[in-house]
């Protein structure tokens, strides 16, 4: 892939973190933590790798995009604005009373969101729902879902994962936003995961482990998985929460906390600072 | 007036409750910031559990401790437990009648900004259909403190129902809390309110305005769902002839049907239910959705009015 398309596509995850950061900001309240990290991801498929078509968000071929940790719902927003979906004006009235931007994803409110979430550990279920239906419509769209790692610890998951190996849905590929935090601190130490691309192996899937922030992982890993046959492909994408800016990376602090006006202006001259330089 | 929220309340009776009975340990699923059993994780971290984003193996998990002599108390949002393990709650704790406590916050609309998804307006209408359940919806932090206690000491699955809010205090320390009893926080002829939970308080400034025009109303705060305090509630029906309820949950299956059940078998008179009409919430401050679904006291007074206007 030519060197500029990435460059191009650093600068998008970039200024969709600066949306995050300004959005939050202004709600005062959200979850900046697991949105900055999931960003290139995000950015990636919604920028790059999915067949969209902003006009028409009912396209019956789309690819879907599933945010099965629906608390990163800045993040969603924020690519879906900047994709077209709706005016960039209305981030801002993220979280306010009558906004189409509610706290959790609405798929009823806002086009674009393919399934309401913000309950954990529901979104792999919906998404094998959306590729059995592409099967059935003989349809080959292709449906990626977003986890956290917080959330696989809900059983449902499993059940999914399962379920997604037993009907052999190659159309369905997963995202694990692998960044070793979740509201009462490290993974490791509130409810282990470990071994986690093991566990995905044995339950019958495609693993790979990439750098989630290095967009030429992301973009080649999504590229391997489209290749793969009768499985569904599992992404383990090593992150850091908060990432791209300094005092919220690594913090669990940052998970469910808006910045004030003078740290959301310390957040945003970090983010364009970051204009023009590679993000790792 | 002192404000405090139920949920700060709650996390320091379980640090008490935790000094008085080592039996007594304490299981959350990565909320114990938000529902503040982390104070009794600092304490006592040999009896805390943290299950990680599980709900469903949190319950299932306190019944097993509770087999064995424990006395468990696990905490979520409301809509994650009963919500989410509703199943653990009926199969695994409610039929064998075992020793559990589930003490959820966040519930109701004032959750404010995380919207619908995180907002429960079902979960009193979903533990009340289970046989062997009691249900505690404290008004304010002193309540809340008595009704951990009163929990402790029942033998048998009680759910407590908090919230996040911070909200009025309204009771002395030295109170009388008996679980089953409803209280009469206001003396009244007219009309009865009869309220539970953050709705006492907007009761209590209702009967107030009201009595200003010369109309007296009774207030009744139920902060036990289940048992049902009959007796208190029929009492009102046949001395004010005319009952408003009010609840932050859904007008089906929660205080307001279980008033308007027992007045109908007992002694009919106009019942006006004030609570969330059967819709999903959104995002918003705490205070504009408590004015937008109606829970204000100013729709108390609305509502008496009209259940004053049938009674004539
Ligand atoms: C079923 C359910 N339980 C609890 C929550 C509350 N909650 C929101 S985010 C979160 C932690 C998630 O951690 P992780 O999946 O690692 O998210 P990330 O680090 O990517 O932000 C929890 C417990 C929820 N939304 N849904
Ligand atoms: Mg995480």
């Amino acid at each position: 892939m030519e060197q500029e398309k990435i460059a191009w596509l650093q600068n998008k995850a970039r200024e969709i973190r600066t949306h995050i950061i300004r959005m939050t900001a202004a709600a005062g309240s959200g979850h900046p933590g697991g949105s900055l990290s999931a960003a290139d991801i995000v950015t990636a498929l919604y920028f790059h790798l999915m067949r969209l078509d902003p006009q028409r968000p009912s396209w019956p071929d789309r690819d879907r995009f599933i945010l099965s940790k629906g608390h990163a719902a800045p993040l969603l927003y924020a690519a879906l604005a900047e994709r077209g979906f709706f005016p960039v004006e209305e981030l801002l009235t993220l979280r306010k009373l009558g906004s189409r931007l509610q706290g959790h994803p609405d798929m009823k409110s806002l086009p674009g969101v393919e399934i309401s979430t913000g309950s954990l550990g529901q979104g792999l279920s919906a998404g094998n729902g959306m590729a059995l239906a592409a099967r059935l419509d003989g349809r080959d769209y292709r449906v990626f879902v977003l986890l956290g790692d917080g959330e696989i610890q809900e059983g449902m998951v499993w059940e999914a994962a399962m379920a997604a190996a037993h009907y052999r849905l190659d159309n369905v590929t997963a995202f694990l936003d692998y960044n070793g935090l979740q509201i009462d601190g490290p993974v490791t130490e509130v409810m282990s995961v470990e071994p986690v691309a093991e566990k995905w192996v044995a339950f019958g899937w495609d693993v790979q482990v990439i750098d989630g922030h290095d967009m030429v992982q992301i973009i080649q890993a999504v590229e391997v998985a489209r290749q793969v046959r009768g499985r569904p492909q599992m992404i383990v994408a090593r992150t850091v929460k908060g990432k791209g800016v300094s005092f919220m990376e690594n913090q669990v602090n940052w998970h469910g906390a808006a910045p004030r006006p003078e740290e959301a202006e310390r957040a945003l001259a970090e983010l364009a600072a970051q204009a023009g330089l590679a993000p790792n | 007036m002192k404000k405090i929220a139920t949920r700060e309340a709650y996390g320091e009776a379980l640090v008490e409750l935790g000094r008085e009975n080592p039996d007594v340990v304490v299981l959350d699923a990565d909320l114990a910031k938000s529902t503040k059993t982390i104070d009794f994780g600092k304490h006592f971290p040999h009896r805390f559990f943290d299950m990680g984003v599980a709900e469903q193996n949190m319950l299932g998990t306190a019944a097993g401790l509770a087999a064995a002599g424990k006395i468990p108390f696990c905490s979520t949002f409301a809509v994650f437990a009963p919500g989410r393990a509703f199943d653990q709650l009926r199969n695994s704790i409610a039929y064998p009648r075992l020793n559990v406590k589930i003490c959820a916050s966040h519930a109701g609309i004032t959750v404010g900004e995380d919207g619908a998804s995180h907002q429960s307006v079902e979960d009193i209408a979903l533990v009340r259909a289970v046989p062997h359940m009691t249900i505690f919806v404290p008004a304010d932090a002193v309540e809340t403190r008595k009704a951990v206690q009163a929990a402790a000491k029942i033998k048998g699955p009680v759910y407590i129902r908090l919230g996040r809010a911070a909200v009025p205090v309204l009771h002395a320390e030295d109170f009388l809390f008996e679980p089953g009893k409803a209280l009469v926080m206001r003396q009244g002829n007219d009309a009865t309110i009869i309220a539970t939970g953050i709705m006492v308080a907007e009761a209590l400034t209702a009967a107030e305005e009201l009595a200003k025009e010369g109309v007296s109303v009774r207030v009744l705060n139920v902060h036990t769902i289940k048992p049902l305090d009959v007796e208190e509630i029929v009492r009102a029906a046949k001395e004010t002839r005319a009952i408003v309820t009010a609840e932050e949950h859904n007008i089906i299956g929660g205080l307001g049907s279980a008033v308007a059940e027992t007045v109908c078998e007992h002694c009919p008179v106009p019942v006006h239910r004030v609570g969330i009409p059967d819709v999903f919430g959104e995002s918003g401050t705490p205070d504009q959705l408590m004015e937008k679904y109606g829970l204000k006291a100013e729709h108390l007074i609305a509502a008496v009015r009209k259940v004053w206007e049938l009674k004539k």
